[in-house]
């Protein structure tokens, strides 16, 4: 390389960073188009009100019968010994419920159904390396299993540790999550769980809609409620809100802020990469710096 | 300058029983790893949805990334700022950290659940993703390593062309092929050797970037948004490290003499780099007065006095010394520390720091994925071996003071 002269040096090096320069021009555009996440106005959530529930666990026999998990015998799902450990979502259950004591009323029991809530700024849709999740317009956040390449990222960034992975298998193991029944929803259905639930725990509809019917409900009952529409502002807000007469973090809800989750690493990552100036003037910089020194090495043995 | 190092291909015999030993543990994690291939990761390994990410990622992955980082280290040192007693060094640095990237992405490979759609990312792309960034540099990366690579194959065999049979006709069209080949490198090459620096620069801070986005999964002693920077610092730091171990280790077992003086020279950096890592690390604790957390005593903070005490302040003082610096043993064992101290940083932020929520159980890796990591490990040890008997990597004293040809430059 000694040998090379200043001029190739530089004709190379120049062309190098105009090149670098044109793709920055193309390229984040395109990257940032990837994933769709369209906050719309009009986007749908579920209040879960727990102070209702019975938890007759219906929901969860509906989720896997819309989705073609087993499902089993609906009558199976009377027995009470399943509340005693707490289960969490998983490749065979999309949702669960579980059972906690309630604060003020101890001989009635508070039942919580847990699934993805479906976040405003998803970490899942943030993190995910190929962009197969995304934000739908009417508010779900649904995996892509064409583009999914099963690295498990969506796992470790999502704060509710909701994606479940099919750990068992060896082919085109799959990420499961509620997906809001998006594909009833498009035809004008409810939510399987909606739909079944026989004493409304659950109310599906415009997400600003709920979050009035919670302040009402709030206003009317303040007894039977802790102060809180959970979901509300949580990471961002999410589509599912949830009220309760427990404190949500008793009831095994992470403590979070309302800061989005992907917002921190986002804004590193842009700050990084933005429009690949950074990179650029590092690659320039660095040149100059090989440029010099060279040229020097050379001066000396002259 | 008498004696002129250059790089030759060494004589050594493969086989020692130290080989052998090691080739058994490789056999050993290929066997787990079949298994992986026929019965899913489930079957293998421990990770359940509370811990997505094991040792396969923590270790083969993070760890590995980092502690490749002397090839990019002593790129920059060698043919950046341009410091001619280095290029000793640089063929070595070069090939460990081929092999290391090398096993990185195999690692990747491994433990994705579909192995087979790796190559998804070149086309469906995500910029808000800090593992796309990591994912794409480190692709790219690779390819510059093994174009960095290339001249080395090329003197090897130019001159030296010897198919055999019928194919001998071509014997001089490849080797003109060869030299074109050489030459065209040898003119280009600088471009390859700024964007690998470039990229790992890149890659080894977005890396930090991953855990970011956990947020409060994370144990606060580690989680910070200046995650990237420690990863970049504690990357440069560890790079000189690597190539002093590396190099000891390797003189050693091939019988040479080890390199002191251009050791010892690259041991004089270790600590500048060292105590900035350090210092940004303890102002962040600072700033976000996390070191309330070490006094409650839990594994968290355990593992993480270790890691500043054992990885980074003892060798920090030890590559202060002039007379650690100039022994052979009290040299490798710093370096050991630095090592160490690097390496238990990406375990202690992939797996010790991630606290999920629900976890009904701690995660602990597997026999097989035990073997799996150490698998892979000790193939790179014998591709090693077997690359540095065939081709001009290490440099060995040659007697007669040839003028020094353009191959000293231009091997990398
Ligand atoms: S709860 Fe988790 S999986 Fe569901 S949208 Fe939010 S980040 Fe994604
Ligand atoms: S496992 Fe699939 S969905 Fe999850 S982050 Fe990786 S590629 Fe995306
Ligand atoms: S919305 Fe659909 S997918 Fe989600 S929990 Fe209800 S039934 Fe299951």
């Amino acid at each position: 390389m000694a040998k090379q002269s200043r001029r190739n040096f530089l004709k190379t090096a120049a062309a190098v960073g105009a090149t670098a320069t044109g793709m920055s021009v193309l390229s984040p555009k395109k990257a940032e188009a990837a994933p769709e996440n369209i906050l719309s106005v009009d986007r749908m959530g579920v209040l879960v009100d727990t102070t209702v529930c019975i938890g007759c666990r219906r929901c969860e026999w509906a989720c896997k019968q819309a989705h073609d998990l087993p499902a089993g015998n609906i009558e199976s799902y009377n027995d009470e010994a399943t509340f005693d450990k707490k289960r969490r979502p998983d490749d065979t259950a999309l949702t669960v419920v579980n059972k906690y004591p309630t604060e003020n009323k101890p001989h009635v029991p508070t039942y919580l159904k847990v699934q993805c809530m479906h976040c405003d700024k998803p970490a899942c849709v943030s993190a995910c390396i190929v962009g197969a999740f995304s934000k739908k317009e009417n508010g779900s956040v649904v995996w892509d299993g064409s583009k999914c390449i099963g690295c498990r990222y969506c796992m470790v960034a999502c704060p509710f540790q909701i994606p479940a992975f099919e750990f068992e298998k060896a082919l085109e193991p799959k990420i499961m999550k509620c997906d809001f029944c998006f594909e009833r929803t498009k035809e004008g259905k409810l939510p399987a769980c909606v739909d079944i639930c026989p004493v409304e725990t659950l109310t599906y509809g415009k997400r600003s809609d709920l979050i009035q019917l919670a302040e009402e409900r709030l206003k009317l009952y303040p007894d039977r409620y802790k102060n809180k529409i959970f979901g509300e502002t949580e990471v961002g807000g999410t589509s599912w809100l949830y009220l309760a007469s427990n404190d949500f973090q008793k009831m095994d809800f992470p403590k979070l802020g309302a800061a989005p989750a992907p917002g921190v690493s986002e804004s590193i990552q842009h700050g990084i990469f933005a429009y690949f100036i950074p990179p650029v003037a590092f690659y320039a910089l660095l040149g100059g710096i090989m440029y010099i020194t060279k040229n020097k090495d050379k001066s000396e043995e002259e | 300058m008498h004696e002129h190092m250059k790089p030759t291909p060494l004589p050594n015999k493969f086989f020692t029983p130290t080989v052998v030993l090691i080739l058994m543990i490789a056999i050993n994690g290929l066997i787990f790893l079949a298994l992986r291939f026929f019965f899913g990761i489930g079957a293998v390994t421990n990770l359940d949805n509370q811990h997505p990410w094991g040792i396969w990622i923590g270790i083969d992955v993070a760890a590995g990334v980092a502690l490749a980082a002397g090839g990019f280290t002593t790129a920059a040192l060698g043919h950046i700022i341009h410091r001619e007693h280095y290029h000793v060094i640089t063929r070595p640095a070069l090939l460990t950290a081929l092999l290391g990237y090398t096993f990185v992405a195999i690692s990747v490979g491994v433990d994705l659940g579909r192995y087979y759609d790796i190559w998804h990312p070149l086309i469906m792309w995500n910029g808000n993703s800090a593992l796309f960034e990591v994912g794409i540099c480190v692709m790219i990366y690779l390819t510059v390593l093994y174009i960095e690579f290339l001249p080395i194959v090329t003197e090897r065999f130019i001159g030296k062309v010897n198919l055999p049979g019928a194919l001998s006709k071509l014997n001089k069209s490849v080797d003109k092929l060869l030299r074109a080949l050489d030459r065209g490198l040898d003119k280009t090459m600088f471009i390859f050797i700024i964007a690998g620096v470039v990229l790992s620069c890149l890659h080894q801070s977005s890396l930090g970037t991953l855990m970011v986005i956990a947020g409060p999964k994370m144990h606060p002693l580690w989680q910070t948004p200046v995650l990237p920077l420690l990863f970049l610092l504690s990357a440069i730091a560890v790079g000189f490290p690597m190539v002093i171990m590396e190099s000891l280790i390797a003189s050693k077992s091939f019988g040479l003499k080890p390199e002191m003086d251009v050791l010892s020279r690259l041991g004089r950096i270790v600590a500048p780099l060292l105590g900035i890592y350090l210092a940004f690390k303890i102002g962040d604790m600072f700033i976000r007065e996390t070191f309330v957390y070490l006094t409650d005593f839990t594994l968290e903070s355990v593992m993480f006095s270790i890691e500043i005490i054992i990885g980074v302040v003892i060798p920090l003082r030890m590559f202060l010394s002039e007379e650690v610096r100039n022994s052979r043993s009290l040299i490798l064992t710093a370096s050991f520390l630095v090592i160490f101290g690097v390496f238990l940083n990406r375990l202690n932020n992939f797996l010790i720091a991630y606290t999920p929520p629900y976890a009904q159980n701690g995660y602990f890796p597997s026999i097989g994925e035990i073997s799996v990591t150490l698998g892979f490990i000790a193939i790179e040890i014998l591709l090693y071996r077997l690359i540095v008997k065939n081709f001009p990597v290490i440099a060995v004293p040659v007697k007669q003071t040839s003028p020094k040809t353009k191959y000293s430059i231009r091997g990398i």
